[in-house]
């Protein structure tokens, strides 16, 4: 997908894994069980209101916390297609390339963008709101295999002959 | 060539003559560990993977800690989960009931300095304390382990804190490392290795060591790492040998940042409510009134933990209205500190002692609380929500700061 758009939902800094998904609602069975309750300590109304293809964008230090990989699980089940942050914590980073849930730093479109504006990504090159360009930087070759794999459940079928 | 402790760990994990911050290598895994909480994820993933065995049954441990007792009707299938597949695969290592993961890591007798570890849980940096690269990862990453005992990495950089002096009496190594992610916010050391140098660092048991390493990741690092000595190897029951004493970071290494510290700087202070770097000194926080306290946790829940609060409870009474909630990092502090007596004193004093686990730290069992309440803990995460309602203010501190608290049903400065 060379571009897509999408509506933006606000969050601040360190928006951290407890307020993404609180750990009583960890040993729910399945990621959909548990996707009503996201950003409930925050905002408890913010998952009805997600539609597919909205955006995230964030402050920095976004997925601070647990190692708990419901966090990019849910945000990727809630439809979001991307998180776009000042920065990101590195034990979500991990998680959400395994899982697909496409990350893009920048530190720039917080100042011009507001919520429910659209924002169009242009792969691997820039951001683009109200007529504005803000360049982003491509992920690593590694990284970029695992997402293109489709997370690395996919990539290690492919590793053991599967798919 | 000048390297860092990292760089040298990572050099002879993976038989390279060096590494440098930056590069991207594939790692051999010593140990993983595993804990209830997500385990049945991690056995899921493995499977969906298509792996058929683990790549080393006696390197893997499963730990039940965040769910033991259960307290809700379904955490019972996470043991049962557990249980099934370490059978399956034929698992030597499981512990259902003898206390925290990241107690029982370095405690019964696996990680070893110089060891690569990886666990399911972001306090895993905790085995640094003995001269070890530990971190958490997330499960699919786990899964993918559990297969192939490898993974990669990003060689860190490293943020050198150099440490000199005598703490005082009323001064933990909490406060210290409080005190250095107030300093470095909790995005400070993201992507980046701490090592810890220095005297007063030398000084430190490896209890108060694993404080500190334990709440690197609160400052986002991926690692913290001290310099194994005679206190580690005594610890771990292991020879002192070239191969340990020969991991350490070079003086003229080059390092991201260097802060330093002269021990007699400390003060005993509290990270406040919700955010683990809005760090505040005691002395100006005194006289806000507290419904609990909860001294335990991977971050402080040691025998020196409980002795430090003994002390302070001895021959006294926690405040009327105050719950004070002990909870023991192991079982084997459990008995420790039961033989020694400072279970009693913490008894007679009013604590509630409770079964060695995750307990109230990561807001399962045993003290939740409600809208308007507040608590003094010692544990290493104090966010939004973690013990309950989101108008819970939680305050973490060091035993010693909890323990006198308590018995003023206030924050006091001791």
């Amino acid at each position: 997908m060379d571009q897509f758009t999408g509506t933006v939902w606000i969050l601040g800094d360190d928006i951290d894994t407890d307020i993404i998904i609180p750990t009583e609602y960890l040993a729910l069975k399945t990621v959909d069980d548990m996707k009503p309750y996201a950003f409930s300590p925050l905002r408890p109304e913010l998952a009805g209101l997600i539609k597919p293809g909205d955006m995230i964008v964030a402050g920095k230090n976004f997925g601070c916390g647990s190692s708990r990989e419901q966090a990019p699980e849910i945000i990727k089940a809630l439809g979001v297609s991307c998180v776009i942050a000042k920065s990101f914590a590195r034990i979500f980073f991990r998680n959400a390339i395994n899982n697909g849930l496409l990350l893009i730093e920048n530190d720039q479109i917080q100042k011009a963008v507001h919520e429910g504006d659209l924002l169009t990504v242009h792969t691997n090159q820039y951001l683009e709101h109200d007529g504005q360009k803000y360049p982003i930087e491509s992920l690593p070759d590694n990284l970029l295999d695992i997402l293109n794999a489709g997370g690395l459940v996919k990539a290690m079928r492919k590793l053991n002959g599967l798919d | 060539m000048a390297q860092t402790f990292i760089e040298k760990l990572i050099a002879r994990n993976i038989g390279a003559d060096s590494v440098r911050a930056g590069n991207i290598v594939t790692v051999n895994v010593d140990w993983v560990m595993i804990h209830d909480i997500f385990i049945p994820f991690a056995a899921a993933k493995f499977e969906e993977m298509g792996f058929t065995k683990l790549w080393d049954p006696d390197r893997v441990v499963l730990i039940n800690d965040h769910l033991v007792p259960a307290s809700q009707t379904d955490d019972t299938r996470h043991l049962r989960v557990g249980n099934e597949f370490a059978e399956k695969y034929g698992m030597t290592h499981v512990h259902r009931s003898d206390g925290i993961c990241h107690q029982l890591m370095t405690e019964a007798g696996y990680v070893k300095p110089g060891d690569v570890v990886f666990g399911t849980d972001s306090h895993t940096t905790t085995y640094g304390c003995v001269g070890a690269f530990s971190t958490g990862i997330g499960y699919t990453e786990m899964a993918s382990i559990l297969g192939t005992g490898k993974l990669w990495v990003k060689v860190p950089e490293t943020i050198r804190v150099k440490i000199t002096g005598k703490l005082a009496p009323n001064v933990t190594s909490k406060d210290i490392i409080l005190t250095l992610i107030g300093d470095l916010g909790a995005d400070g050391a993201t992507y980046k290795a701490l090592e810890f140098v220095g005297d007063t660092v030398e000084d430190m048991s490896i209890a108060s060591r694993m404080t500190i390493a334990n709440m690197a990741i609160e400052a986002g690092a991926k690692c913290a790492l001290f310099r194994a000595d005679e206190k580690t190897a005594e610890y771990c029951q292991i020879p002192l040998t070239e191969k340990e004493l020969s991991l350490y970071g070079d003086e003229d290494a080059v390092y991201c940042r260097t802060i330093e510290y002269r021990a007699e700087d400390f003060v005993p202070v509290l990270a406040c409510p919700s955010q683990v770097d809005k760090i505040r000194p005691a002395k100006e926080l005194q006289d806000i009134a507290i419904d609990q306290v909860f001294i335990g946790s991977c971050t402080n829940g040691r025998l020196e933990d409980l002795m430090a609060a003994a002390e302070i409870l001895k021959g006294k009474k926690v405040a009327p209205f105050v719950k004070l909630i002990v909870t023991p990092a192991s079982r084997k502090i459990y008995q420790e500190a039961a033989a020694n007596g400072t279970l009693q004193i913490l008894a007679e004093a009013g604590a509630m002692i409770t079964h060695p686990a995750c307990g109230l730290c990561c807001g399962r069992t045993g003290g939740i609380l409600t809208d308007g309440e507040r608590i003094v803990a010692t544990n290493n995460r104090n966010f939004l929500g973690r013990m309950g309602t989101n108008k819970v203010e939680i305050y973490l501190a060091s035993p010693k700061t909890a323990a006198a608290s308590a018995v003023a049903g206030k924050i006091v400065c001791t």
